[in-house]
């Protein structure tokens, strides 16, 4: 026993380091080696007004993402995450529009019932999806399917493919469009919901229960872990980021719009998960790491607008990416052992 | 079972040399050496995550050593694959199942060799060759249903019928019998002993001192990834394999328990399943006392005691807990009542394999005021606990964040018992607490739960292994297909006794 214990420390410190570089991978290197090419390729990649359309970009994919990590942590899927940014847009857009007409000049109360009907249905969608996966046992998959088409039905039916028009102008130029030190609103919003995950997932029960459910849903039950309150809590807190998302996206642009997110949002922030080590057989995965996955797929889209690689190929770029990361997922897990 | 001999019968049927191995970490495997001649079995022993599994996977082909030979009939092998280990005649029955669930026995069977006449599938001709199979080997067993409608004891029947299907010159079995009981292990002795005396190799994994005994030709002790010796079986006795082993001197008696039967903690009251499995069940537990259940595969006792705990639904009868009625049980509000249940299969229902060891072992407790408040984890307290409780049942290696499948079969079931140490409980179901795990860690196991009963807990133990219950146990219930067949104490509770309950409906209807 005692030779055991000697023994195992002094392996510790290469352990330690060698999990590091498994956890994390090679995606900042990656990155790294992105933004070094780009540079050196194209001048105007580093120019201000460049790097804050990337930042504000990547922020809003990264809390999208956050939300759709931590689904598929828990072993599901949530494929409305487009759809419902695009509904909180028009949703948001239509109340701030209604209420200013209800009460003109209380600007406070406008944007508060804005985005509180924005969120809101954020979370109506979120409760349903959660439902559905957990009390009707419908794979998550196929509940999303269904709640993509509906939310984004809904969002066309009530804007008829119209932008809407009409929030207070403190709304879009005093939030959305507005600079703290330099950087834009969504960042700092995408850093607090970053934080405020990475704190769940570390440090509370919902997040140590949601990596045990996706680990072994059949041993958390044993646990005593009460399944169906986590699995909905997680598609709860999907929708609701989505729903943010489309709230920061409508104050940016000034108006609410039903293309807003779409299947493209949705794939990204798929893709972002997958490639930041989200394991899609579940339990595995760490919103940070997403959220840096989320920065380098913004970026490598920039580069080739910058290159001028034809849009249509864009996505096939996208694809082959995300295979290649699950690829090497599995790969890493080969060489283990069955005891 | 086509049988090759075309060796010399001096020269081994597989001959390692200096293998290694390392995983993270750990040095799994240090320049092993192992000979196994035709027509022998050669046991390997070696405690929880000595590096007999890892060795196995080698022969296997799982995965390639690190460095080392490695010669089978003779030859040099190289780059061995699963495939190619399987067409040498190398046929390995892991400890963990590989078994596809969601297809037949019969399927799996011939996963990957099916017999095809021009592309399609030979299902009569598969199927005549399955059924041949498991009858010559004595098993009862459904080629045509799904695996995992399956038992675990029948699964392991499957997963040996896997084995054995084909030409094969070296059998391996990963502790076989740890889920099957007397009347399977009975049948799978016999059939070693053919194999044995058709020139094939065996390499045989167990914890089992008995059957050691009853099976091996030779013993290769295994320490920490080490060859430390191997011996004669029929020269050396099991206090020294044990010393061997352990590189220490320990004491080969299940611990003398003193019963206080109490209170009755746990009382039910004609139970039946939705199931089927259990039927009009009268069974009770009392406080400071063990109480065992024993019978045959399939009879029903781990049903009775998953019911309980609230994993299998009732459709009538009572439960009481402590006195007072428990309806609905759920396993959430069971570990509240201060119930415990530790499942016999580790993988499907003990273990997230992809999370730390500290997070497996905390899953239970985390929702106590000590180790979270406003949902918010108290990691420190977590980790001491934790780590402590590991320490007292030695884990190893001791790290606890590694990976919960990074780790040897009984140190999983290590981790699984860590989670009664961390809560307040009154109540204990073991199903099965023992399978996987080693002499040395047994004993553990049930000085843990003498010490469980001596601080006034309810314990019962639900086992196939006959001795263990027998010797644990204040009063032991027998099961036979779904019912109470005896209740045995004192001196009543005998061997022989509770083999006449097994099997006391066939005799009736012989007489009859
Ligand atoms: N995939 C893996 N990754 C990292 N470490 C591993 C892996 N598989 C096994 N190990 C380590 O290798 C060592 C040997 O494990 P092995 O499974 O061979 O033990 P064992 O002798 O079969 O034990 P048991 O009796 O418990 O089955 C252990 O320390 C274990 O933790
Ligand atoms: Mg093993």
């Amino acid at each position: 026993m005692s030779t055991v214990v000697t023994a195992g420390m002094p392996r510790r410190s290469t352990h330690l380091g060698r999990s590091i570089v498994g956890r994390i991978g090679f995606l900042p290197a990656l990155l790294v080696a992105l933004i070094v090419g780009m540079s050196a390729i194209d001048p105007q990649f580093y120019g201000l007004i460049n790097i804050l359309n990337i930042l504000r970009n990547a922020s809003l994919l990264a809390i999208v993402a956050c939300g759709q990590a931590l689904v598929i942590v828990a072993g599901g899927f949530d494929l409305s995450v487009g759809a419902v940014v695009a509904l909180a847009s028009v949703v948001t857009a239509k109340t701030m529009a209604a209420t200013a007409a209800a009460f003109p000049g209380n600007t406070a109360l406008v944007i508060a019932s804005g985005v509180a009907a924005g969120i809101g249905c954020g979370l109506v969608v979120g409760l349903v999806n959660g439902f559905c996966v957990a009390k009707l046992k419908v794979s998550g998959f196929v509940v999303t399917l269904g709640t993509m088409s509906a939310t984004a039905g809904v969002g066309l039916m009530i804007t008829s493919g119209i932008p809407v028009y009409g929030m207070p102008d403190s709304f879009v130029k005093g939030f959305g469009r507005a600079q703290l030190f330099g950087l834009p609103t969504a960042v700092y919003a995408a850093l607090a919901v970053i934080a405020v995950m990475m704190f769940v997932q570390r440090r509370t029960l919902f997040g140590r229960y949601v990596y045990a459910i996706g680990g072994n849903v059949d041993a958390a039950v044993v646990s005593g872990v009460s399944i169906q309150r986590h699995i909905v809590g997680t598609y709860a807190v999907s929708s609701v980021l989505a729903a943010l998302t489309g709230i920061l996206l409508t104050a940016q642009v000034g108006s609410g719009q039903a293309s807003f997110g779409g299947d493209r949002m949705m794939l990204q922030s798929i893709a972002a998960a997958v490639i930041g080590g989200v394991s899609l057989r579940g339990g595995v995965g760490r919103v940070e790491i997403v959220a840096i996955s989320a920065l380098f797929l913004t970026i490598l889209g920039n580069a080739l607008n910058l290159l001028h690689v034809d849009s249509r190929l864009q996505p096939v770029f996208l694809g082959i990416i995300m295979v290649a990361a699950v690829a090497l997922d599995e790969l890493s897990r080969r060489s283990k052992a069955r005891v | 079972m086509d049988v090759v001999t075309d060796l010399k019968p001096a020269e081994p049927l597989l001959a390692l040399r200096g293998i290694s191995k390392r995983f993270t970490g750990v040095r799994a495997l240090d320049r092993v050496d192992l000979d196994v001649h035709a027509g022998e079995l050669h046991v390997l022993f070696g405690e929880n995550g000595a590096g007999k599994s890892t060795l196995i996977n080698v022969v296997s082909g799982t995965f390639p050593p690190d460095e080392g030979t490695f010669q089978f009939g003779g030859e040099d092998i190289r780059h061995l694959t699963p495939q190619r280990a399987r067409a040498i005649g190398i046929s390995p029955v892991f400890q963990e199942f590989s078994l596809v669930p969601s297809l037949t026995v019969e399927e799996n069977l011939f996963l990957g060799r099916e017999i095809t006449r021009g592309g399609v599938l030979h299902a009569r001709e598969m199927r005549k060759r399955a059924t041949a199979l498991i009858d010559e080997l004595g098993f009862d067993l459904d080629p045509s249903q799904r695996v995992d409608d399956l038992s675990r004891a029948h699964q392991q029947m499957a997963e040996i019928a896997k084995a054995l299907l084909g030409r094969v010159r070296l059998l391996i079995l990963d502790e076989p019998t740890a889920s099957l009981t007397e009347r399977e292990t009975g049948r799978l002795f016999e059939l070693i002993a053919r194999l044995k005396s058709q020139n094939i190799g065996l390499i045989y994994v167990s914890h089992r001192m008995r059957e050691i005994r009853a099976l091996a030709d030779r013993v290769t002790v295994l320490r920490d990834g080490r060859h430390i010796r191997t011996l004669d079986a029929a020269t050396s006795t099991d206090s020294e394999l044990v010393e061997l082993m352990t590189g220490r001197k320990i004491d080969l008696l299940f611990p003398t328990i003193t019963h206080k039967p109490d209170k009755v903690m746990v009382d039910v009251e004609n139970l039946t399943l939705a199931d089927g499995s259990v039927g009009d069940v009268n069974f009770h537990a009392r406080a400071g006392e063990i109480t065992g259940v024993a019978g045959l595969v399939g009879c029903g006792k781990s049903e009775l005691i998953r019911a309980i705990y609230g994993i299998e639904p009732i459709v009538s009868g009572t439960v009481r807990i402590d006195g007072l009625p428990y309806e609905f049980p759920a396993p959430r509000r069971s570990l509240k009542h201060g119930i415990a249940y530790f499942p016999a299969n580790r993988i499907a229902e003990g273990l997230a394999l992809s999370r730390p060891i500290r997070e497996n072992a905390s899953m239970t407790v985390l929702d106590l005021p000590a180790f979270a408040r406003f949902g918010v984890l108290r990691q420190a307290v977590e980790r001491t606990a934790i780590q402590g409780v590991m320490e007292q049942l030695q884990l190893r290696p001791p790290n606890i964040e590694r990976t919960a499948g990074a780790l040897s079969g009984g140190n999983r079931q290590k981790v699984m018992l860590g989670r009664a140490l961390t809560r307040e409980l009154t109540v204990f179901l073991f199903d099965e607490p023992s399978v996987g795990i080693d002499v040395g860690a047994k004993l553990e196991v049930y000085e843990f739960m003498k010490r469980l009963v001596e601080a006034g807990a309810a314990v019962i133990v639900v086992s196939s292994e006959l001795p263990e219950v027998l010797a644990l146990s204040n009063r032991l219930y027998v099961m036979h297909h779904g019912q109470i067949a005896a209740e045995l104490t004192g001196a009543e509770k005998t061997e022989q006794n509770v083999l006449a309950s097994f099997f006391r409906e066939h005799l009736v209807t012989e007489v009859a």
